[in-house]
This record gives structure tokens, C-alpha cells and sequence, in this order.
């Protein structure tokens, strides 16, 4: 027992000392077969299996449901009063690119610059990042990790929370190609009425900004048709290959946009060029449902808990919006777009079964829709046969705060729920 | 003279006979210094709660609206003890290193949507402060989200004063440099802040004795000259004379032994450490000082001196005896501060009635208002909310919101106003539109004929 909180001690110590580095342990590198009983198993695709039973072996999920036979070999967990769900999956935040937001050291989500395609979230995922152990000590098994900042940000990468490189972390590289589509004011969020010179000015610098978007695509395309036909004296360029997936429509544009005219400016921007795209933010979406529904646009909704972008909105705009979405069969998942908090995730989804969304939609939302909308359902999402063995164990509703989450498997390993802040707190508990 | 009292009786008895009565009736009743009451009322007189108990024991006075609330729940307004909201323009005087002469109270809006939005998460009452630029930031006002009603009927009006300190990197200024050609300002480093506060007292200690020596002349009749008046050593005086609540913003647990320390050698109490997100580290001093805690559950490494923060901060220190709060400092989290109040079961184990405690009568007090909000009890403000279900649960919302007996916010009414709203921005845009045309067909005129 001293030992154990010797070593506890001297851990914390270390993680002060190495700063901003994980000293968590990580996945054991161990697939064994395990199988929880007599737990409420919440497929997520199908309907809640009471007392049931759900096994994985090597990563995978191999049998869910009441008769189930359990291997010899299996380390059985008694589910009595737990629960279990597929891993939450996060369609948009910070995770693995940053750790503290004001040392600029530590922040690697935007890049210098307008147009960064060739940005690519995981080759920053820091994989002994402190937030890595935060968020998925909540339930949190996979994210999109998001760079930031200009008017194409760069790609994003799907990764899970545990893995000791960013390669064994990433589920799916090059996930989407981030654009903050031009907007007509200067704050993202401000509306107001400006000055006539400087309303004049703001349009000037949106036309160049919108120029710039789609002379790239332009670009892009002729580069990709170049490129197809093997062109004499071909010279390459990083950027516009970047963009070759996308235009020719294999990798989705995951377009944000949040006020009503700018979803529409971006809708114009997909017809245009033809894109796989996604939208995001979409503040101000359900004018636009119709338009959306009619080019079968999956939307990603969040964060939820921030304010109304306008005086004049809704209070509860952003709570809304899913339920709006989810009446006109939209594909919707949500995200929190955070870093520490992303944890918080799940809170985000429950703001919007508070207002209108059925609550099995706002587990949906941050499960198995992410993973349709970002094209790996038949690895994670859910709780089936075959897929990926992100799972999670909990005492109830993991959308209510009061739910605690008692254990975490990725890929079929047993993950520590340890974090710098239990890790703090059973240090200063025993604060003599 | 006895006519004057029967008078005054008559006057009184017909203004009882006037005040608005509200009775909310079948709701799950969270008191928060009583325990709750299944199948309970409120009955709200006026501006003051008049009756609460199981609907069995509570008779509803003639008049009075009903409100049915079965299946909701229904709780005190929340107390949000550190706010900026219903701040007009800047936040911070940050010109000078204590600028503990300016008052929030000055610039304060009535017209900040932001403090309706919180009437839509439940929150009443709040501490307007500064912000954390400079190391005394200035006075703070203690106020009412009283949206629709002038600014002048916010502020609480018998509620204590208030004085913002702040220490750590934003007074030493660590996350912004000046323009180029622009010196740093002092402090720079945490040495300075304590200088800064530690030099303030030290001269307000001095022109207080400039004071007493001048009356002590008048009371002997010996001639004497006033000291001049002095703004700032004014409300620095008042702090050692026990007239000012002080509300320190800090972080690292170093920075807030070192406050406790400057105050126990200056002589002044700190009411509340705010933020305080290293206080689990130092909760035995933070006790043993009589120092509230107002503090974010779960924000952290958003700068290097929150790279500590740990959910289990609001745990440590209660269990170490501090009373403590849940705040916000944003006008986007005070819209859920019941949400914060449930992670501080989560991440350390409080019970629902601790829980409820933190967002509730612990900042009440912190703030020097628990004897008029902070619980429903009887002669308390009926700063009352209903809630669809348990406070605690991330899938209830707000119904309603009472300010001292008057609804502030409604859902359903919200609902209603919005359709009108928006039938009048459409019919605004169209005579706007119309006028534009017009003037343009003038101009156009104009230009014909000169």
C-alpha cells in the first residue's frame, strides 16, 4: 500500500516535471478476450439488450446479445447494474494538437496563412498529450482531431484515444478537408450593421477571399486532370494535390458555416464544383433544411453549449438545431469542438434531447452518425459483430452528468482511467 | 399621532391586499436549506416567498395564480458569483496597477441580452466584476437580472460593497505584450503583485492614521486641516474597516497562501478566492482563513497556470471545510451552472444536495446575501425557478423564472414573443427596404434636374 502511493507520488511529481507530457499509461498492447454479463448492452443500432451479454477477442466484437456463449479463455466482467455502449466518437475538436492553449509552444491547430491544405492533423497528434487520457476517461474513444484557422485549415484525422504513435492512434487518415467557408463580417459571429466604408471594405476583402477559394479549386482540378493523364513536364505542388481527392470527390469538404447567407454561399460553392461535402457549425441551419435535404448533406452540428451567434436569436438556437435536422431526416452527429472539454461531449448531445431531440438521436449523434457521416461504420459506431472493440462501461446514462464510467476498452484493450487529474487529486487527498 | 398609525396600518393593509400572490403547487420542492419536499408548494406574496411545504399544508389564498407544476421541479434562482455580464464597453480599468477607485456599477446595461439568456438557465442574481487586468481591478456590484426593467433596479441594493483583486499571470500581464516602443507596465512578475497590494494597504493604513490623528485634534478642540480626500485610499480604508468584501481572482496555490498572508498582516478579511483552481492544494489554509471559493468545475489548460485545474478541485476543498461555489465568467456556462453543480458528484462525490448547495446558498453567502436569496424559505426574496425535472439531470430545462414574485422569463411566453419578433423585424426590413428605393429614386431626381 505505501509503495502504491509512493508511486502514485513520484508519477505526479514526474508529470510536473515533464510538463505538458503524459505520464498515464497507455494502452497495454494485450487483446484478450473479454466478456461483460448481465449488463444492459446498448447496441445503438438495435434496441437495448437487458442482461446481456457482449464478448471481444483480438480488437474485435465477436458475439452480443442474451444467449451468448462465453469462451474459456475469457476474463469475465460482471455488468450487474452497469451498462455498456459503443465508445462516444467526437466528429470535430482539438485533441492530440494542443495541451496548453496559451503557450503558443504547445499549440500546433493553425497553421500560418490562408489556404493550408496540405496541413495534416496527424502529423502534430501528440500521442502523450494530457488531454489524450481527460477525454476518454469520459467515454470518449475516438475523435476528429481538427486543424484550424485560415480559410482551408488543412485535413483532419479520425483518431482513437489511446495508441503510442500517432499511427496506431489514427482510425482514418485525412478524414475531410477543413474550410471555413469566406463570411461577410469581419468577427465570425458579429451581425451588426457597419460603417458604409467599412461594410464596403469587409465585401472587397470576402469577394478576394471567395476568389481565392475557388481559383484553388480550379486549380485544383486542372491539376487533377494534368495528373490523370500523366502530363508532359508535370511539376508537382503539395498544395493543390492536397486538394485532388476532394475535387475529384473521394475525401469529403467539411465546409463551416454558420449564418444562414453563408450556408448558402456554400451550398452554391458544392454545386460548383461538385464536392463530397459535410457541413459544420450551421448555426443557423434550419432556413436551410430544405436545401440540405434535397442534396443529401450530412450536417455536423456543435458545440452546442456556446451562445447564440446574434442579439436577436433564439436562446435556444443551438439547442434546436438537431431536433430540426433530425424531423427533416438530415444525417446529423455532433461535436464539442473543444480541447480540455471535450470530454463534455456528451452534454452537448443531452442540451439537444433537452430541446426536442429524442434521446436515443443524441446518443446516435455522438456514435454511430459521426461514424456514417465520416464513412466508418463498419468499424466503429456501434456495438455489432465484427467492429472495432470501442466500449465502454458505465452506471447509467453516459449523457447525464451524475453517470460515472467505470471502464474503457479501445480496440479491444483494457484502458486505464487514470488522468493528470486523478493522478493530482489522490496526490493532494493525501495532503497530510 | 393615532390617526397617522391607523393611517399607515390602512396603506399597509391595502398594499398586502394588492401584492400579486403565486402559488406553485404539486412541484418537487428543492428548499436547499431544508431538504426537498415531494408534492410541494411555494407561495410567493409579492416579492417574498410567503409559504412553502407539502401541498396538503399550504391553502392557496383567494386570488392567487396556480401554477400546476407536477412532475417539475422547482429551486432557488441561481447565484452566478462571478460575472461580466451587464458591463457596458470595457471590463478592465487597466491603466494603472490598482484602480480600486472605479466602480462596475457605473457601467452597467440593462440591455445585454446575454443576462436574459441566463434567466433561461435559471440564473438570478450574479457579482458583476472587473476584470483581472491589474492587481485591484475596481469595485464590483452585486445585482438581479431584472431584464426589462432599468438598469438603476438591478444592483441589490443593501448588498455588501465588493472589490476585485486579481493575481497571476493576467495582472502580471504573462499572455499579451505591449505595442512595440511601449513599456511593460508594473508588475510583471507574482513578486510585484504583492507588492502592489501590500504597498496599498500599507498607504491606506497610513491615511487612515492621518484621519484618526485629525479627528482626535477636532475632539480636543485643537485647530486641524482635513487630509485631502483621497478616492482610492477612500475604498482601500474601507476594506481594513471591514466595509468591503474583497473577491480575488488567482490560480496557483503560491499566489493564494501569499494573498491570505498580506491580509492577515494588513489586517482585512478575503471573502471569496475566485477561480482559486490550485486551491485543492492549499484547502486547510484556505479554511483555517474563513476564505470562501468560488471556482469553474472543470476548466483547465487554458493557460499555463490552469495546467493544474482538476475537476476534483470543488471536492477537496469542501471536504476540507471551504465554502465554496460553482461561478461562471462567462455569460455562456452561467446559463448551466446547475450542469457544473452535478460534475462537482462526479468528479469527487458530493451528494445531490451538496451539489445543489454550489450554485445556491454557498455563493449566497460567499456574496453576503443568504439571508435574502440563496434558499426557498419563508421571507426570502421569491427568486424561484421551475425546472421540467431534476436540476441535476443534463435533460431538463428551465420553464420559468421569478425575480421577487414576477415572472423574467417564460418558455412559453418566449415562444410566443419570437413569432412576434420575428413578424416585426420582417415588416422593419420591408419599410427599410422600401425607404432605401425612395431615397435613391430622390437622388436620382435630383440629379436629373440639377
Amino acid at each position: 500500500m505505501a509503495k502504491r502511493v509512493l508511486s502514485c507520488f513520484v508519477a505526479a511529481l514526474l508529470s510536473m516535471t515533464l510538463y505538458a507530457q503524459s505520464v498515464i499509461p497507455n494502452n497495454p498492447g494485450v487483446k484478450p478476450t473479454f466478456a461483460i454479463r448481465n449488463a444492459t448492452i446498448y447496441p445503438v443500432t438495435a434496441a437495448p439488450i437487458p442482461n446481456g451479454t457482449i464478448v471481444f477477442s483480438r480488437g474485435v466484437i465477436t458475439a452480443v446479445g442474451t444467449n451468448v456463449a462465453v469462451p474459456s479463455d475469457a476474463i469475465v466482467i460482471d455488468g450487474s447494474g452497469l451498462s455498456v455502449y459503443p465508445g462516444l466518437i467526437d466528429a470535430g475538436d482539438k485533441v492530440g494538437l494542443t495541451e496548453i492553449s496559451s503557450v503558443a509552444g504547445t499549440v500546433d491547430t493553425t497553421e500560418v496563412g490562408d489556404l493550408n491544405p496540405n496541413a495534416r492533423a496527424e502529423i502534430a497528434i501528440n500521442p502523450h498529450s494530457n488531454l489524450i487520457p481527460v477525454t476518454r476517461a469520459n467515454g470518449i474513444t475516438a475523435v476528429l482531431s481538427v486543424p484550424e484557422g485560415g480559410i482551408i485549415s488543412g485535413q483532419s484525422a479520425l483518431i482513437q484515444l489511446a495508441g503510442w504513435t500517432p499511427a496506431e492512434m489514427v482510425i482514418k487518415s485525412n478524414a475531410g478537408m477543413h474550410i471555413r467557408f469566406p463570411r461577410l463580417r469581419s468577427a465570425p459571429l458579429a451581425d451588426q450593421p457597419q460603417e458604409e466604408e467599412a461594410e464596403k471594405e469587409l465585401r472587397k476583402t470576402y469577394t478576394k477571399d471567395l476568389d481565392k477559394l475557388r481559383d484553388l479549386f480550379r486549380d485544383a482540378q486542372a491539376y487533377a486532370k494534368a495528373a490523370a493523364a500523366h502530363a508532359h513536364r508535370f511539376n508537382r505542388d503539395t498544395i493543390l494535390e492536397a486538394l485532388v481527392p476532394v475535387v475529384e470527390g473521394r475525401e469529403p469538404a467539411m465546409i463551416e458555416a454558420n449564418l444562414a447567407r453563408d450556408i448558402r454561399a456554400a451550398l452554391e460553392f458544392i454545386d460548383e464544383f461538385k464536392l463530397k461535402a459535410i457541413l459544420v457549425g450551421a448555426q443557423d441551419v434550419k432556413p436551410l433544411v430544405p436545401e440540405l435535404k434535397r442534396r443529401n448533406i450530412p450536417v455536423i452540428l456543435g458545440p452546442i453549449l456556446e451562445l447564440p451567434p446574434r442579439e436577436d436569436d433564439p436562446y435556444d438556437l443551438l439547442f434546436a438545431n438537431a431536433a430540426a435536422l433530425h424531423e427533416a431526416g438530415i444525417k446529423f452527429a455532433i461535436r464539442s469542438n473543444d480541447d480540455h472539454n471535450a470530454r463534455n461531449l456528451p452534454y452537448h448531445a443531452a442540451f439537444c434531447a433537452a430541446f426536442g431531440l429524442p434521446k436515443d438521436e443524441a446518443l446516435k449523434a455522438i456514435t454511430i452518425y459521426p461514424a456514417q457521416i465520416l464513412g466508418v461504420d463498419d468499424r466503429i459506431g456501434s456495438l455489432e459483430t465484427g467492429k472495432i472493440a470501442n466500449i465502454i462501461v458505465t452506471d447509467g446514462d453516459p449523457l447525464e452528468i451524475v453517470t460515472n464510467v467505470k471502464r474503457v476498452f479501445i480496440g479491444g484493450e483494457d484502458i486505464t482511467l487514470q488522468t493528470r487529474h486523478t493522478q493530482l487529486y489522490e496526490k493532494f487527498k493525501a495532503r497530510p | 399621532m393615532k390617526k397617522i398609525a391607523a393611517l399607515t396600518l390602512l396603506i399597509a393593509v391595502s398594499a398586502i391586499a394588492q401584492e400579486h400572490v403565486t402559488v406553485i403547487r404539486n412541484a418537487t420542492v428543492l428548499t436547499i436549506t431544508n431538504g426537498r419536499i415531494e408534492h410541494g408548494s411555494v407561495v410567493m406574496r409579492g416579492s417574498k416567498i410567503a409559504a412553502v411545504g407539502p401541498d396538503s399544508s399550504i391553502s392557496v389564498p383567494a386570488g392567487a395564480a396556480v401554477i400546476d407544476a407536477a412532475g417539475k421541479f422547482v429551486m432557488p434562482g441561481i447565484i452566478d458569483s462571478h460575472s461580466h455580464t451587464a458591463v457596458e464597453g470595457a471590463v478592465n480599468e487597466g491603466s494603472l496597477a490598482n484602480t480600486g477607485m472605479v466602480r462596475i456599477a457605473d457601467v452597467m446595461t440593462a440591455e445585454e441580452i446575454a443576462a436574459y439568456r441566463q434567466l433561461a438557465g435559471g440564473t438570478t442574481t450574479a457579482l458583476i466584476l472587473h476584470g483581472s487586468a491589474n492587481s485591484i481591478g475596481g469595485q464590483s456590484q452585486i445585482a438581479k437580472w431584472k431584464w426589462g426593467k432599468p438598469v438603476s433596479e438591478w444592483p441589490i441594493k443593501d448588498a455588501p460593497r465588493t472589490i476585485k483583486f486579481a493575481l497571476g499571470e493576467n495582472p502580471k500581464s504573462a499572455n499579451f505584450r505591449p505595442p512595440e516602443g511601449v513599456p511593460r507596465q508594473y508588475p510583471a512578475t507574482r513578486m510585484g503583485v504583492e507588492e502592489v497590494i501590500r504597498t496599498s494597504f500599507t498607504d491606506a493604513r497610513d491615511y487612515l492614521a492621518k484621519w484618526d490623528e485629525y479627528e482626535a485634534k477636532q475632539k480636543r478642540g485643537e485647530p486641524a486641516i482635513p487630509p485631502r480626500r483621497d478616492l482610492l485610499m477612500e475604498t482601500m480604508a474601507d476594506i481594513l474597516r471591514g466595509r468591503i468584501d474583497v473577491h480575488s481572482h488567482c490560480y496557483r496555490s503560491d499566489e493564494i497562501l501569499m494573498l491570505l498572508n498580506v491580509a492577515h498582516d494588513m489586517g482585512f478579511h478575503i471573502k471569496t478566492l475566485q477561480h482559486v483552481l490550485e486551491g485543492y492544494k492549499v484547502a486547510k489554509e484556505i479554511a483555517a482563513a474563513g476564505t470562501g471559493a468560488g471556482t469553474f468545475i472543470d476548466w483547465w489548460g487554458f493557460k499555463a497556470e490552469a495546467y493544474d485545474a482538476i475537476p476534483y478541485n470543488i471536492a477537496l476543498m469542501t471536504r476540507s471545510g471551504v465554502l465554496t461555489s460553482v461561478n461562471s465568467d462567462s455569460a455562456e456556462l452561467a446559463r448551466r451552472l446547475n450542469q457544473d453543480a452535478a460534475k462537482a458528484m462526479k468528479y469527487g462525490g458530493l451528494t445531490a444536495d451538496e451539489a445543489l448547495k454550489l450554485c445556491t446558498i454557498n455563493p449566497a453567502k460567499e456574496l453576503g446575501i443568504d439571508t435574502r436569496v440563496g434558499s426557498i424559505e419563508v421571507g426570502k426574496d421569491a427568486d424561484v425557478v421551475i425546472w421540467t425535472g431534476d436540476p441535476l439531470s443534463t435533460y431538463s430545462r428551465v420553464e420559468t423564472t421569478f425575480i421577487e414574485g414576477e415572472i423574467y422569463f417564460d418558455r412559453s411566453r418566449d415562444l410566443e414573443q419570437r413569432q412576434q419578433l420575428a413578424r416585426e423585424k420582417a415588416d422593419r426590413l420591408k419599410k427599410e427596404a422600401e425607404e432605401t428605393a425612395r431615397e435613391k429614386k430622390d437622388t436620382k431626381g435630383r440629379k436629373k434636374n440639377g
